[in-house]
């Protein structure tokens, strides 16, 4: 049988008592583009801070490539391949733009405990490269803490890239940014997983970039799945369009779609 | 069995007064993040001024009048501490507030003193209170029995304040989520002065009700104000009920401690502190802390080695250090040694505080705990200087990698009280293990080995063992360890995400720093010749954090400036005044207003501006040509 790069089964878990995600089940394959999308509080986040480990689901299981890694601890999903970026950036904002790329390829070196040599000597070609990747190079010596906002995200995408994922999870990677450089980081994200063969999912409200860069689709809502699928399959279901698309959307006229917040 | 009613009525009574102060403590945190130093001094110029009232006027609505009017004073005190001075430092980096208030702490000190003079003074009984009534055959002060009923009184009051007045509510609000008050519209300045006021009144009527009790004096500021902050902890902070809990809670163990273990009654608080905060990281009734908004407040220039021409500058501050040897006598050459050594200290505190973000308040334990290894080592085992100091440094090690795994489990003011705690226990086992500390007689006689003897030997030992430790520090800062440390302290989730574990690498900073704390400490007890309980005490502690403070939290390595000048300008006063805290304490506020980075942040910042403009002009023809 062919092994899926990751493989989630009746995921759920409850705060208090009340349900956040409710059996959630769905596979993701290396290369592929994979969105989640659904009101907010439908339980997004949470799912993703399952899938990275910093949450514990109460059931189910999540085997990436392969193996049960239901509630690993976030520093050993990135230890077996897997990236990830933040709704609200965290970044290192003592440091330089290049100084925190750095800082994660040490720590992926595993040379993070080496208490001497000049840290901001170590990897520079390596961070540089990455930098180039999403377009950040010419900030590399600023400090971290005056980036514009849409620059933090794309050095939290060239973080998550530091570890050479197979699997990326990208949690609203393009909120807060111009419609332009929207555009300009998801395409650099494609462009990552058809070369890398690495998988992504991703959540987002911009149904633009949704139905322009997923390869497939899924609708979260009140913690449950209610539908999966190609975009074009996702955008038709009705009960899709009466709890999150609106009814108001016709065929090509996406932009409409946007949720306002 | 009647002797237990007793004691357990009379840590009830203590009860009272530390609820008072250890409530105003919590709400004054709670709104304005401020750990306020300076609350034991207002507790004390409560007592003071209720003292001279009190004997001023006759009668009971003399003595409880002259207690509301002490209140009152000293409440509008705080108020014009609060709009004069902590105004102006509230964006100050963390723990900023706490030296300006340090410094006012120190200016109490001396100021009773001045107007009351140095005795301790006894405050009239309590009109009609006088007596005692008996309790199973136990006489129990009748005033004791006022006491315990005005605990829940002054909590119920409390409460009521705060869930049925507009200003209660507002208070609660900014508790939880100052930013969102503001937003909201409510002048923020006036409700923190307002608040302030509220808990320096409480903290006032806790020392006015006391004179009955106890004799006032100028040292009462110490004791209560960390009896206080265990309290505040204990209970969970900005948590009024917690604070009740907690303070009966000490009350009882103050009260039975000396009955039932009197050999460890010192510590037990402490331990009971340590305990509560590793089962219960936020307190009895406290919750965990809303993160706070918007970037660290550490988001300086991000810190580079020394260039060309500081190392230059600072090659030539070390020859001219070696140098001094041909001009200073002994005396001058002992000073600068205990400055060196403190330096050193300094610079590892800093190296905990700046890098790893983990400001202790009982860094001494290990200061202390590097002095008392090596002077056993060389009384007992008779071991000389050099192999006596690695002793002292493994001693301080060990002690580090124990507490410090308890320690790195929590954060923020939580963290800093546990190492308090932690520094508290050490001290107590200096204190009362006299069979091996020699307790309050210290171990005497660890004198440095004949080639170190002479002062100026031993003050080129201390520049080098100081240079050395201070280099490796600023070596580790930069290494990738380093920047490990300083990924956890900017972001731990983010650190987490990269593979960064934030306990392991946050304990193996705490044993690191706590090993060059130990050396410093080793090389003290052989400058002083001696080792006492001193070493780990809390004024220690806050020395060290003093000389960060000063020296800029931001920088990596401005606490050296900060403990050269905060060494010399005490040393100096107490040379040249009886004063020398009133100067010394207001010396701090006045660097502390001018200097809100710190003075090695303020030259970091002014060689910062102008590197920028020097780099700025030589840009401009690279980018014409681009």
């Amino acid at each position: 049988m062919n092994q899926s790069l990751l493989r989630v089964e009746s995921l759920a878990k409850s705060y208090h008592g009340v349900p956040a995600v409710r059996g959630v089940s769905f596979t993701l394959e290396r290369g592929e583009i994979l969105a989640l999308i659904g009101p907010n509080g439908a339980g997004k986040s949470t799912c993703f801070n399952m899938l990275n480990g910093q949450i514990r689901p109460n059931a189910g299981t999540i085997l990436f490539e392969g193996q049960d890694v239901t509630a690993s601890s976030p520093r050993s999903m990135w230890r077996r391949g897997v990236g990830r970026t933040f709704q609200i950036t965290a970044t290192f904002t003592s440091m330089t733009v290049r100084e925190n790329l750095q800082t994660a390829l040490l720590s992926h070196a595993g040379q993070l405990s080496r208490p001497f040599g000049k840290a901001n000597r170590a990897f520079e070609v390596e961070a540089d490269a990455l930098l180039d990747r999403v377009g950040l190079r010419g900030q590399a010596d600023r400090s971290c803490g005056e980036l514009a906002y849409g620059d933090l995200k794309r050095l939290e995408l060239a973080v998550a890239l530091t570890n050479s994922p197979s699997l990326l999870l990208m949690d609203e990677p393009t909120a807060g940014m111009a419609p332009k450089e929207r555009a300009d980081l998801m395409r650099a994200t494609a462009a990552i997983a058809r070369e890398r063969n690495v998988g992504i999912l991703f959540t987002e409200h911009d149904m633009d970039i949704v139905f322009e860069h997923a390869d497939r689709v899924m609708v979260l809502n009140r913690g449950e799945l209610i539908a999966m699928g190609a975009p074009d399959v996702v955008r038709q279901d009705r009960q899709v369009r009466a709890i999150y698309l609106g009814e108001g959307l016709v065929h090509g006229d996406l932009a409409a779609a946007q949720v306002r917040h | 069995m009647a002797l237990y009613l007793a004691q357990f009525l009379t840590g009830l009574a203590g009860a009272a007064s530390l609820f008072l102060v250890a409530s105003g403590l919590s709400i004054i945190f709670g709104v304005t993040r401020v750990v306020n130093f300076a609350h034991g001094a207002f507790y004390m110029v409560g007592a003071y001024v209720a003292y001279t009232l009190t004997e001023r006027f006759e009668g009971a609505i003399g003595f409880w009048g002259g207690i509301v009017l002490s209140v009152l004073v000293v409440a509008a005190l705080g108020g014009l501490v609060e709009i004069l001075l902590l105004r102006r430092i509230y964006h100050a980096p963390d723990l900023f507030q706490l030296l300006a208030t340090f410094g006012l702490t120190l200016m109490a000190e001396d100021l009773v003193v001045i107007i009351w003079g140095p005795e301790d003074l006894v405050g009239p009984r309590a009109p009609g209170l006088k007596g005692a009534v008996e309790v199973l055959g136990q006489a129990v002060p009748s005033y004791d029995l006022v006491l315990i009923a005005l605990g829940p009184l002054v909590l119920g009051a409390l409460w009521l304040l705060f869930h049925r007045t507009r200003f209660g509510i507002l208070v609660r609000a900014a508790t939880q989520d100052r930013d969102m008050v503001a937003a909201l519209g409510v002048n923020q300045k006036w409700l923190f002065t307002a608040v302030f006021c509220l808990g320096v009144g409480l903290a006032a009527l806790g020392g006015a009700l006391q004179i009955p009790r106890d004799a006032v004096n100028h040292a009462m500021d110490l004791t209560v104000i960390v009896e206080a902050f265990v309290v505040v902890v204990i209970g969970g902070l900005g948590s009024v009920g917690g604070a009740f809990l907690a303070s009966l809670l000490v009350a009882e163990l103050n009260a039975f401690g000396i009955l039932v273990l009197p050999g460890v009654s010192l510590v037990l608080v402490f331990v009971v502190m340590a305990v509560v905060l590793v089962l219960r990281p936020n307190g009895l009734l406290g919750r965990a802390e809303a993160p706070a908004r918007g970037t660290g407040q550490m988001s300086s220039r991000p810190w580079r080695p020394l260039d060309a021409k500081a190392q230059f500058i600072a090659l030539v501050a070390v020859a001219v250090a070696a140098l001094l040897p041909l001009w200073l006598g002994p005396y001058g050459l002992a000073v600068g040694a205990e400055m060196l050594i403190f330096a050193l200290f300094a610079m590892s505190l800093q190296f905990l505080m700046s890098t790893g973000g983990l400001a202790s308040f009982g860094h001494a334990a290990y200061f202390g705990l590097g002095a008392y290894g090596a002077a056993l080592a060389v009384k007992s085992l008779g071991w000389p200087m050099i192999p006596a100091l690695g002793c002292g440094v493994m001693l301080g090690l060990a002690g580090a990698a124990l507490f410090g795994w308890f320690c790195v489990r929590l954060a923020g003011v939580y963290f800093a009280m546990l190492t308090l705690a932690f520094a508290q226990i050490a001290w107590s086992a200096a204190f009362q293990w006299t069979a091996v500390t020699g307790g309050d007689n210290g171990l005497l006689g660890s004198w440095p080995d004949a080639w170190a003897a002479s002062p100026r030997a031993f003050y080129w030992l201390s520049l080098a063992v100081a240079v050395g430790g201070i280099g490796a520090l600023r070596i580790l800062t930069f290494s990738p360890f380093g920047y490990g440390l300083r990924a956890v302290r900017d972001s731990s989730l983010r650190a987490e995400a990269i593979g960064i574990g934030r306990r392991h690498t946050q304990w193996v900073c705490f044993i690191v720093a706590g090993g060059f704390a130990a050396l410093a400490g080793g090389l003290f007890a052989f400058l002083k010749g001696s080792v006492f309980p001193d070493a780990l005490g809390i004024p220690t502690s806050v020395d060290g954090l003093v000389m960060v403070l000063l020296g800029g939290v931001g920088t990596v390595s401005g606490s050296v400036l900060g403990a050269v000048v905060y060494k010399a300008l005490s040393v100096w006063l107490i040379s040249q005044t009886d004063y020398s805290k009133l100067v010394l304490g207001a010396a701090i506020v006045g660097l502390v207003v001018l200097f809100p980075s710190g003075i090695g942040g303020f030259f970091s910042a002014w060689a910062g501006r102008r590197r920028v403009s020097t780099r700025a002009t030589a840009a401009a023809p690279v980018e014409a040509a681009e």
